[in-house]
């Protein structure tokens, strides 16, 4: 038997970047700005959209959820209340599956979300804070939750995901009176690792600080897809090894430049 | 934790290269802001190849240390925690030069005698 050595030079992730572009594909066709919502389990990811979806279809801007799961469609129920297209994508088997939402998954979903009725589909992912970093599903922009109950060090504990992110939300701040907590020294930690990262301090449960983020979100349109003939902000990402990423140095998604 | 997932990533890689044939040692280059633990990732890719033809292949990893490069002052240097700051010119400019590679750099392979090199596509 004969040994040869086969050059390969391949990033390992490529299969899933792949699928990844051609659910970006999709969504660009429909004009839809696509939010992957990370965080560890119980940040607060649902309460988040909960308060900070609220009415905003009045405003302006139609939203959409795609609830990624391990299991059940518990956070999808409490979504219902909105009034919003919520689609339900669970990893699971029965006793619990994935700990995150690959581009298949998501493509898979994808013939049951209505895209003509959004402007933003925001993927909330499972709660982990470590697979899900490296996992592009199609996305325009990600953000992650991270509440005050965490610990001040964990950016520098999953730099993997404050790095991927272009928005932290500090959720449950209506806690920080009640906790030994250094708020400041976690935003600092967090720029030490990111710093473009867009920092807010929110409580979900209380409505502080949910303005702002509903500000962020109603801005989505017009930074990704209205000024289309012009140099929009994702004209660079989707997702091809060797490009850059406009607006996130700390991507790394492109490791193979 | 996302060993797992990663080591999917990459038997499907490596049995895309391989097709029949039998593999018998995978070379990795990975950075080290991937933050992978090598003694689960080798556990685990041994799982994830069993009955396929990367079952029983060696691996090997090559350590990508992380680089940092200050856009502003063309430093370069290493970190051993993440702090993405230089020194001179604070966090504003500061880019990867190496560390985020999570690449299948070669395989080796047993060929079927000469047959299947000679055989016509």
């Amino acid at each position: 038997m004969h040994r040869t050595k086969v050059r390969v030079v391949e990033d390992a992730l490529d299969a899933n970047n792949t699928i990844a572009q051609a659910n970006r594909a999709d969504f660009d066709r429909e004009h839809v700005v696509v939010v992957n919502l990370m965080s560890a389990p119980g940040a607060g990811k649902t309460t988040l959209l909960e308060s900070g979806l609220q009415g905003l279809a009045e405003e302006g801007l139609r939203v959409g959820v795609l609830e990624g799961d391990v299991a059940g469609s518990f956070d999808a129920d409490r979504l219902a209340v909105l009034n919003i297209p919520v689609v339900q994508l669970n990893t699971d088997n029965g006793f619990g599956g994935e700990c995150h939402l690959d581009a298949n998954m998501v493509r898979s979903a994808l013939p049951g979300v209505p895209l003509p009725e959004m402007d933003v589909l925001i993927v909330e992912n499972v709660g982990n804070l470590v697979c899900p970093a490296e996992f592009r599903i199609g996305e325009d922009a990600r953000i992650m939750v991270c509440s005050v109950t965490e610990g001040e060090d964990k950016p520098l504990k999953y730099p993997l995901m404050f790095r991927a992110c272009e928005l932290v939300v500090i959720n449950k701040v209506d806690l920080l009176q009640h906790l030994d907590f250094d708020v400041d020294r976690l935003e600092a930690n967090i720029r030490q690792v990111n710093h473009a990262a867009t920092v807010m301090r929110v409580s979900a449960k209380t409505g502080e600080g949910v303005e702002e983020f509903r500000d962020w979100m109603k801005a989505l349109p017009a930074r990704f897809f209205e000024d289309d003939e012009h140099d929009h902000e994702h004209s660079h990402d989707h997702g091809e090894p060797g490009h850059t990423h406009e607006h996130a140095d700390h991507d790394h998604e492109h490791a193979t430049a | 934790m996302h060993e797992f997932d990663l080591s999917s990533a990459i038997v499907a890689t490596v049995r895309k290269h391989a097709g029949q044939r039998k593999v018998t040692h995978v070379t990795l280059r990975i950075g080290r802001l991937r933050q992978v633990v090598k003694d689960t990732l080798e556990f685990y890719v041994a799982i994830v190849g069993k009955d396929t033809v990367v079952e029983g292949a060696t691996l090997e990893i090559i350590d990508v240390p992380a680089v940092l490069r200050c856009r502003t002052c063309k430093n370069e240097w290493e970190i051993e925690i993440p702090a993405f700051i230089c020194g001179t010119c604070g966090p504003g400019a500061v880019e990867v030069a190496t560390g985020e590679e999570f690449m299948v750099e070669s395989i080796e392979v047993e060929d079927e005698e000469s047959a299947a090199c000679t055989a016509p596509r």
